[in-house]
């Protein structure tokens, strides 16, 4: 007993711990501060004078207000290390933005941030608004940043050899891609554009440092002009655990598609070209893609 | 004092955090460390360039597992799945004990990935130690947790921050990693002499030290890890050497990180502390050359 009050219960610590969680991860006001209100209307300052003590110098309301602005600028700042290409389409507001309607439909459930953007593509599709005017080019951006993470550190299974493959019969011959490798259709040449972004330093460091101040606000950096639509079909793999995105053609597209759903060598490649295929150019890719190893047993 | 049962009996000396801004300089000019601490989930992952760089650096040095989000302080049940993957790279490390944070950070599953501060509460600190225990057992490894700083403190508080912590692992059986940076932050923040704090906590289960710099606020200080250690908080390292004894020591640079010999010179500064309490000698003669 302390103070004459029982003792807490661990259901009394997991509704305070509920409480807590609930105020911290509150999206913040427009002015990158703890919101006034809480979720019944009442005063926060009130709320948080209930569970939170005050000090000689801030009030309970200023304490948990530490937490609720680390909470949000670490996420974004964390956010902005994964996509920076997507900011640099929609602009440093847009993005953070976009970020905490993100996060707070999809707040991290998983003990590592590198899963944090797992759904993005997914959000940005449902919600076109807060991606417009750009919405096809930041869904796009979306898709190839996420596949980047993928690529970096995803799992990768025994790479298949050409050894591996000789006198295999292609009719009865299944392959699997690597699972840390996208095949990707894109409507904009963004392997391109992310390599101008990289030389223009607009892609900085994520930090996990605790920043004082609201999520990093534009430097002097190279203003990169946004890409023209261009269809583009695009590797994004990992070679000696270096990051990489290979342009292949539409009918390589077509034909590492099917074989990832499943088809046998003979059927991908024949949903591949339209005419007969040239042996020569399809054998050459496949030297190449199994060199990369991008190729395991399904 | 040093080398005890909760940090597998080693006395490593003065270690740095492994950082990605010194991979290249490590790789190539392989400076002589004591040892490297790595953040747990920066390596547990499936492969690629971290576990490259990470099986580079175990052929040559000692590495210390210290994690950032097994939230001993929540009240959900443990991540499996975190465990597994934790373990596996306990067994790629051979790291000889393994740390994490006194504080919680998730709650239904849903993760804020930030150390918050816990409620000094006696159930807080039964579930703490329960779940202290039960990743011990997973992990066949000795656990030390660490004190972390805080900005905020609850009315619920039944005891002191150093009582929650002497509570917690006298009924886990595990260690302390003493951060004093995080007591001098939250000694300001709340108010509190920190060396009570220093003097009041079971010296012997401590299995390493933390030191970092900080960031001072008109109203409050904040951790920030990236500045040089400051005289306030090497002068309570004094103090905490001389009550625990010459402990392994880590310095911790997480953000505007400079190059590694100025990291690896601040952290050497700790040895003349540690040394003056092998020798016998006064902190103050310490302070003046440090």
């Amino acid at each position: 007993m302390t103070n004459g009050k029982t003792r807490q219960t661990l259901g009394e610590l997991r509704e305070l711990q509920r409480l807590t969680g609930a105020v911290i991860m509150r999206p913040l006001s427009r002015q990158w501060r703890m919101r006034r209100k809480w979720i019944d209307d009442r005063d926060m300052r009130i709320v948080a004078g209930e569970f939170i003590k005050p000090n000689d110098r801030l009030s309970s309301f200023e304490r948990i207000e530490i937490y609720n602005k680390q909470y949000w600028f670490r996420l974004i700042d964390s956010f902005y290390g994964d996509f920076p290409g997507l900011r640099a389409v929609l602009g440093r507001l847009k993005f953070n933005r976009l970020t905490c309607a993100y996060l707070t439909e999809h707040p991290s459930r998983s003990y590592t941030m590198r899963n944090l953007g797992r759904n993005l593509p997914q959000f940005i599709a449902k919600h076109p608004e807060l991606a417009a005017p750009r919405f096809d080019l930041a869904l796009e951006m979306a898709r190839f940043e996420w596949a980047q993470v993928e690529a970096f550190d995803g799992p990768a299974r025994p790479a298949l050899t050409v050894d591996d493959l000789l006198g295999k019969d292609p009719a009865k011959l299944h392959l699997a891609i690597q699972p840390h490798i996208s095949v990707l259709k894109l409507k904009y040449p963004l392997d391109d554009y992310a390599i101008r972004l990289k030389k223009s330093g607009l892609r900085g460091e994520a930090s996990n440092a605790i920043e004082e101040d609201a999520p990093e606000k534009p430097g002097r950096k190279r203003r990169v002009l946004i890409p023209r639509p261009k269809q583009t079909f695009v590797v994004v793999h990992r070679h000696d655990n270096s990051l990489y995105y290979k342009r292949i053609e539409e009918e390589g597209y077509r034909l590492l598609n099917s074989l990832s759903k499943g088809a046998t060598l003979v059927e991908a490649i024949k949903s591949a070209f339209k005419g007969d295929p040239d042996p020569g150019l399809v054998r050459e890719w496949f030297e190449t893609w199994t060199e990369l190893g991008w190729f395991c047993k399904p | 004092m040093p080398a005890n049962r909760f940090n597998g009996y080693t006395d490593l000396g003065i270690g740095i955090g492994l950082r990605i801004p010194h991979y290249g300089h490590i790789l190539t000019k392989k400076p002589t460390v004591d040892w490297f601490e790595i953040i747990s989930e920066n390596y547990m992952c499936d492969a690629g360039r971290p576990l490259e760089v990470l099986d580079q650096i175990l052929e040559q040095y000692q590495v210390i597992q210290h994690g950032v989000s097994l939230y001993f302080g929540s009240t959900d049940r443990m991540d499996r799945l975190q465990l597994k993957r934790l373990k596996e790279l306990v067994k790629r490390t051979k790291t000889p004990f393994l740390s994490d944070h006194l504080c919680w950070g998730s709650v239904d599953g849903t993760y804020t990935h930030d150390l918050l501060p816990m409620p000094y509460t006696f159930a807080a600190a039964k579930n703490t130690a329960r779940r202290v225990r039960e990743v011990m057992d997973y992990l066949e490894v000795p656990i030390i947790v660490e004190n972390v700083s805080s900005y905020a403190e609850f009315h619920v508080s039944e005891m002191t921050e150093w009582e929650f912590l002497t509570e917690v692992v006298e009924r886990a059986d595990c260690g302390i990693l003493l951060d004093v940076n995080n007591i001098y932050v939250s000694s300001k923040n709340h108010n509190f002499d920190p060396y009570e704090y220093l003097n009041n906590i079971p010296h012997g289960r401590v299995g390493q030290m933390h030191i970092a710099g900080h960031s001072k606020y008109e109203k409050y200080i904040l951790d920030t890890h990236d500045h040089p250690v400051l005289d306030p908080v090497w002068k309570m390292y004094a103090h905490a050497v001389r009550k625990c004894g010459p402990t392994s020591t880590l310095l911790e640079w997480d953000a505007h990180i400079p190059s590694f010999e100025e990291v690896h010179r601040e952290a050497r500064k700790a040895k003349k502390f540690l040394n003056a309490v092998k020798d016998r000698k006064d902190a103050a003669a310490v302070m003046a050359t440090a």
